[in-house]
């Protein structure tokens, strides 16, 4: 069984994200949960959602403590939240951002990839400036990484779950697809 | 087909496929989406029937009262506080014997206030006359509801599913959504032995002297224990159609279990995973899954757990001076066979606190390195100071 857990801001579409991805997941043939860290919702303070994937019925209802990759929507999230928490060694790290984050220590023992999700968003009208909409760019990205699952069970899923505006947000699912940049593992030292 | 859908829409799903023709509920967290889904589908036409908006979960049920004695297939939903204020109709729900079904998505009970799962609230009403049943996932909840309206409507009694707030409410899984034909085919309209008819007026409610109330309260523990007859038929049918069925409770590897824990709702599903991994290290364990509370399946309980040495029962409630409301239950169950084990209570997961396979597998821990149960209940997981 895989577990992710995706932090963001209220209102950064995080949730959705998790929904998106376990829809996809599905599709590619796994059993999927995904559910919100559960408790009240405020815009812009910081919210996680998870997922949980495997080959059988996933049999496990509690809350996911030790994820095996994290996704991280908002890079200013970095400065007050511990997103490593709990992370197994050598899970993913997958942050919105445009270049890697200057200090890299924090992510020692874990692999860690970015992707400029902020400007797809805004390259396929997705929000506004200082409202991208991310969330459809982040699992993109994610798919890659991970190779799994196929860009194009992403695709449906976005189709299935969007009702307005679902093209662009398969076009920005796809153009993270391309663009997002693996560093790799952080070494333990150096 | 199945797909992944949210809990709350799985209960969403059955009201509509059940073709309920009345809806009146009162949103509270963490049962708001389900209403949510049901306003839609009356304002988009998926589903043709009425949503009454009403002031109060006091309201909500009245009307209900209203609606089902007229005649019409009828639904709520609540949660924690909303069910504390119905409970006066919920008496008055069983007390003029209506089907009425209810989604009751278990959560705390304030103050403190707190919108986590917590099965006090609908425990608490169990001497109301409403049948309970207990789901475990989102496909058991969809599959329970259609169920309840077949099981209410043959006994006339009123039926309550109960669900996890968050575990099960809020969480994505696939869920087959079965096509309305099958649906139709399991589950016919509701012919009410008595209905409000202008054509044919009669009173309803009237003052009931103590020449005829007694035997009015008889015919309602008659119809209870007719529920249990009726549950496993209605079961049958279900499975006939839909090739599932989830039983009044569930052993699970208790034929040479030497304890026994048991479990109801979304606790029974990480505790599969905990009796499978301590079977794998030779642990004679077995879960017995409790779904139907009311009316208590107390033969049922009887048979698995009478040959065990212990039993454990993990309680998300508790009834203050006494203890947790399902370990009453089993110990009464047993207490008038001959030879049963000792019934060991734990409380665990209240107020959402989480009940992981760590905090299971040390209550099955306990209860093994114990000869006998060191009080009624013994509460796990408590923070220190």
């Amino acid at each position: 069984m895989l577990e992710i857990r995706f932090h963001g801001r209220g209102g950064q579409g995080t949730v959705v994200a998790t929904i998106l991805l376990a829809k996809a997941f599905f599709r590619a043939g796994y059993q999927v949960q995904s559910f919100p860290v559960f408790g009240v919702e405020r815009r812009g303070a910081p919210v996680e959602a998870y997922i949980r994937l495997d080959r059988e019925k996933i049999l496990t209802r509690t809350n996911v403590y030790t994820p095996d990759h994290v996704a991280v929507q908002d890079r200013t999230l970095l400065q007050n939240v511990d997103v490593t928490k709990g992370l197994k060694p050598g899970g993913w790290i997958l942050i919105n951002s445009h270049a890697i984050p200057d200090d890299v220590s924090p992510f020692r023992n874990f692999r860690l990839a970015f992707v400029d999700a902020n400007s797809i968003a805004l390259d396929h009208r997705l929000g506004s400036r200082t409202q991208p909409i991310v969330n459809t760019s982040m699992i993109g990205a994610f798919a890659r990484i991970l190779e799994m699952p196929p860009i194009d069970s992403i695709a449906e899923a976005i189709t299935e779950e969007i009702v307005a505006g679902y093209e662009a947000n398969i076009e920005a699912a796809r153009d993270a697809y391309n663009k997002v940049q693996t560093v790799g593992m952080i070494p333990e030292t150096g | 087909m199945k797909r992944v859908v949210e809990g709350s829409e799985a209960v969403a799903e059955a009201v509509r496929l059940a073709r309920v023709n009345v809806i009146s509920a009162y949103p509270i967290t963490p049962q708001t989406h389900i209403v949510e889904f049901l306003s839609e589908y009356c304002a988009n036409g998926t589903m043709d029937a009425r949503f009454l908006r009403v002031e109060s979960e006091h309201s909500a049920l009245a009307a209900l009262i209203g609606t089902a004695t007229t005649g019409v297939r009828s639904f709520t939903a609540t949660s924690g506080q909303g069910l504390a204020l119905m409970h006066e109709l919920l008496h008055w729900t069983s007390g003029a014997r209506l089907p009425i079904v209810m989604a009751e998505v278990n959560r705390a009970l304030a103050p403190g206030w707190n919108i986590w799962v917590d099965q006090t609230d609908s425990l608490a009403q169990r001497d109301t006359g409403w049948i309970q049943l207990y789901c475990e996932d989102s496909q058991e909840v969809l599959d329970t509801i259609i169920q309840a309206y077949r099981l209410g409507e043959l006994v006339d009694l009123p039926v309550m599913v109960v669900l996890d707030a968050f575990f099960l409410s809020h969480t994505y899984e696939p869920v087959d959504v079965p096509d309305q034909k099958l649906v139709d085919d399991y589950l016919p309209s509701w012919e009410p032995k008595f209905q409000l008819d202008t054509e044919k007026p009669c009173a309803f409610g009237p003052l009931v002297t103590p020449a005829f109330y007694m035997e009015m309260r008889h015919a309602i523990a008659g119809a209870m224990e007719d529920a249990l007859e009726v549950f496993p038929r209605v079961e049958d049918e279900f499975e006939k159609i839909f090739d599932r069925r989830y039983g009044e409770i569930e052993a699970v590897s208790c034929n040479d279990a030497e304890i026994i824990l048991v479990t109801s709702g979304t606790a029974t599903s990480t505790s599969r995973l905990v009796v499978e991994n301590l079977r794998a290290k030779g642990e004679k364990v077995g879960l017995l899954k409790i779904k139907l509370f009311r009316p208590f399946p107390v033969e049922l309980v009887r048979k698995v757990l009478a040959p065990a040495k212990k039993v454990a029962v993990i309680d998300r409630n508790f009834s203050f001076g006494a203890s947790g409301i399902f370990a009453q239950e089993i110990r009464a169950a047993l207490c008038n066979t001959m030879k049963h084990p000792p019934v060991f209570g734990y409380v665990a997961g209240i107020g959402g606190r989480d009940v992981t396979a760590d905090v299971i597998e040390d209550i099955y821990r306990r209860a093994k390195a114990s000869d006998f149960p060191e009080g009624e209940s013994v509460w796990v997981g408590l923070q220190e100071n």
